[in-house]
């Protein structure tokens, strides 16, 4: 049986030509990159290399600006316990959304423990900050804004270059978790107005296990990993060099074709959303219209559970991702979800699929024909649809 | 993650549907955790002549719904007052750790489902039915957290290692 990948935001394939460096590397028995022999300076040389690739992706004004980390929950991390740890003189307070990320939260409240102050900003129904409302957070003792650039459950991008305007022209440092954007989207740091940006290379077809922090020079930050002088003494540890020389060709492939990689899954979007009405009712789109990654569709299918559709999309071969409160293993409703306006239920119901270069029409199609099944299946079980079912009835002959 | 038993009664679940003139009704849960499940009972001569039931819920919950009603089937009320959430579990030869919390859905229903029956039998009125939380200790006398294994208090609600919210009943 043929099997679908429509779960591209949860993990990408390695490109070929990625792979083909990544096993050259691997052959070559790489010295450390710290050494000052001969190999050691080859190894430091294709570091860099790789270094000067990634930072041409999000057009830093200097590749040192560009540190690898081990994913981009690291690249989070450092980011924000970095500034928070760096500036505490200046102030305690940070200021931030209430869409973000595992990684930004936790590090937030692991910070909130130790005597910082938060304020999260509110997204509207429709999924964006608006930039007025993170300026007038701002206080005297503000000295951290960090706003996710795309959404991982929604898709939703926000309007960081709007926002870093206003942050930075507080003088107040401004982070972005851009790490379902770049490679993706076109990312340019320049024009994002931002102090530091986090990312990885799995979702531009980079192997995972790499990521990286762009921090704009100047930035007051502390390491998160103290020890050698790697990285610039901004990250400390042996460099995973295969990994990175990975990440810097998939960088370069990423920046050839975005636009094509954009149309292709645009393209593969729209029909999905088009022909959605024809198989399936009751389902709400929690994908912004507008400002959003092409290749991403969150949807919400009523009086139904996510881990369920999961379930019975892979016995038919396809794969998708649930936001729901079980596959998740938060045991309640995602804060995303809920903070679009979804009540509890719908938001168990939700679905993301996300396409990439493997995908074609005729995907888009099983699909659809699929869900139609699985959904009338689960529908049947649901005791939800029956009230639902009754409610209507109800208001048709009352 | 599920085992072979698991998936086979979340993909051909039995007893599913509704019995129209249930003289026993039990509705279980909420949609805020995500778990919603009714059972409906058609009880004669004090046994369960008919069961049926209704789940909104992830695959556990399914299969955890379709088992109990097997199990159900044909028992006297006094033999079906003894399920319990762990005897639907070991039927299904286990669950995963984080997934047994769903289990509690089951057998809490039908015990909600019989109390419907016989409090309707005496003429009683039904008061509002809360879902039960207890808290089992089946792992000796410590507490853990069901995320990261750390040690925590008795009742913990917040879990300083990982930064997870406990729920009752872990």
């Amino acid at each position: 049986m043929k099997t679908i990948n429509l779960d591209h935001i949860s993990a990408n394939p390695i490109l070929p030509e990625v792979k083909e460096a990544m096993i050259a590397a691997i052959q070559m028995d790489y010295a450390n990159p710290s050494s000052q022999h001969t190999r050691g300076e080859q190894a430091a040389a294709d570091l860099e290399k790789a270094r000067e690739s990634v930072a041409k992706l999000i057009n830093c004004d200097n590749p040192k600006e560009v540190v690898f980390t081990s994913c981009g929950t690291e690249s989070i991390n450092h980011a924000i316990k970095g500034v928070a740890l760096a500036n505490a003189q200046k102030g305690k307070h940070i200021v931030t959304t209430n869409i973000e990320h595992n990684a930004v939260i936790r590090s937030l409240r692991r910070l909130k423990s130790m005597g910082y102050t938060l304020t999260s900003v509110s997204v509207d129904e429709k999924g964006r900050v608006n930039p007025r409302d993170i300026a007038e957070a701002i206080k005297d003792d503000t000295i951290l804004v960090s706003v996710m650039h795309s959404n991982n459950e929604t898709g939703t991008i926000q309007p960081i270059a709007e926002i870093g305007k206003i942050v930075r022209g507080k003088g107040v440092i401004f982070h972005t978790d851009a790490v379902d954007s770049v490679g993706v989207v076109p990312i340019d740091v320049q024009k994002l107005n931002v102090d530091l940006l986090s990312f990885a290379s799995n979702p531009f077809y980079g192997p995972t296990g790499v990521g990286g922090l762009y921090i704009r020079r100047g930035c007051q930050v502390w390491p998160l990993l103290d020890g050698g002088i790697q990285e610039n003494n901004k990250r400390a540890g042996t460099e995973n060099l295969i990994g990175i020389i990975g990440m810097g060709v998939a960088s370069d492939l990423a920046r050839r074709h975005m636009t094509e990689r954009i149309a292709h899954s645009a393209k593969l979007k729209k029909k999905l959303l088009d022909e959605l009405p024809e198989y399936i009712d009751e389902y709400i789109i929690n994908t912004h219209p507008e400002f959003s990654l092409p290749h991403m569709v969150s949807m919400s299918v009523r009086y139904i559970e996510g881990e369920s559709v999961v379930l019975m999309l892979d016995d038919d071969g396809i794969a998708v991702s649930t936001r729901s409160a079980c596959a998740t293993g938060s045991l309640r409703a995602s804060h995303v979800l809920l903070s679009i306006g979804l009540d509890h239920a719908d938001a168990q119901g939700t679905m993301v699929m996300s396409f990439g270069l493997d995908n074609a029409e005729e995907d888009v199609t099983a699909f659809l024909t699929a869900l139609k099944n699985v959904v009338t299946t689960l529908r049947n079980i649901s005791p939800l649809y029956k009230k639902a079912i009754n409610n209507q009835n109800k208001q048709l002959s009352g | 993650m599920y085992n072979k038993t698991v998936m086979d009664h979340f993909r051909n679940p039995r007893n599913v549907g509704i019995i129209e003139d249930a003289n026993g009704v039990g509705e279980v849960g909420n949609p805020l955790c995500g778990d919603m499940m009714t059972i409906y009972l058609d009880i004669k001569d004090e046994k369960i002549n008919d069961i049926k039931f209704q789940t909104f819920g992830c695959g556990s919950a399914i299969a955890v719904s379709s088992m109990l009603t097997e199990l159900a089937k044909g028992k006297t009320l006094a033999e079906a007052k003894k399920i319990t959430n762990k005897d639907v579990a070991d039927a299904l030869e286990g669950l995963p750790k984080n997934k047994l919390h769903c289990s509690n859905l089951g057998a809490d229903a039908l015990q909600v489902a019989i109390k419907n029956y016989e409090d309707k039998k005496a003429g009683k009125i039904q008061p509002e039915l809360k879902r039960k939380e207890e808290h089992e200790h089946s792992h000796g006398e410590k507490c853990y957290c069901p995320y990261c294994d750390v040690e925590i208090q008795d009742d913990a609600k917040f879990c300083e290692a990982c930064h997870s919210e406990i729920k009752a009943g872990h």
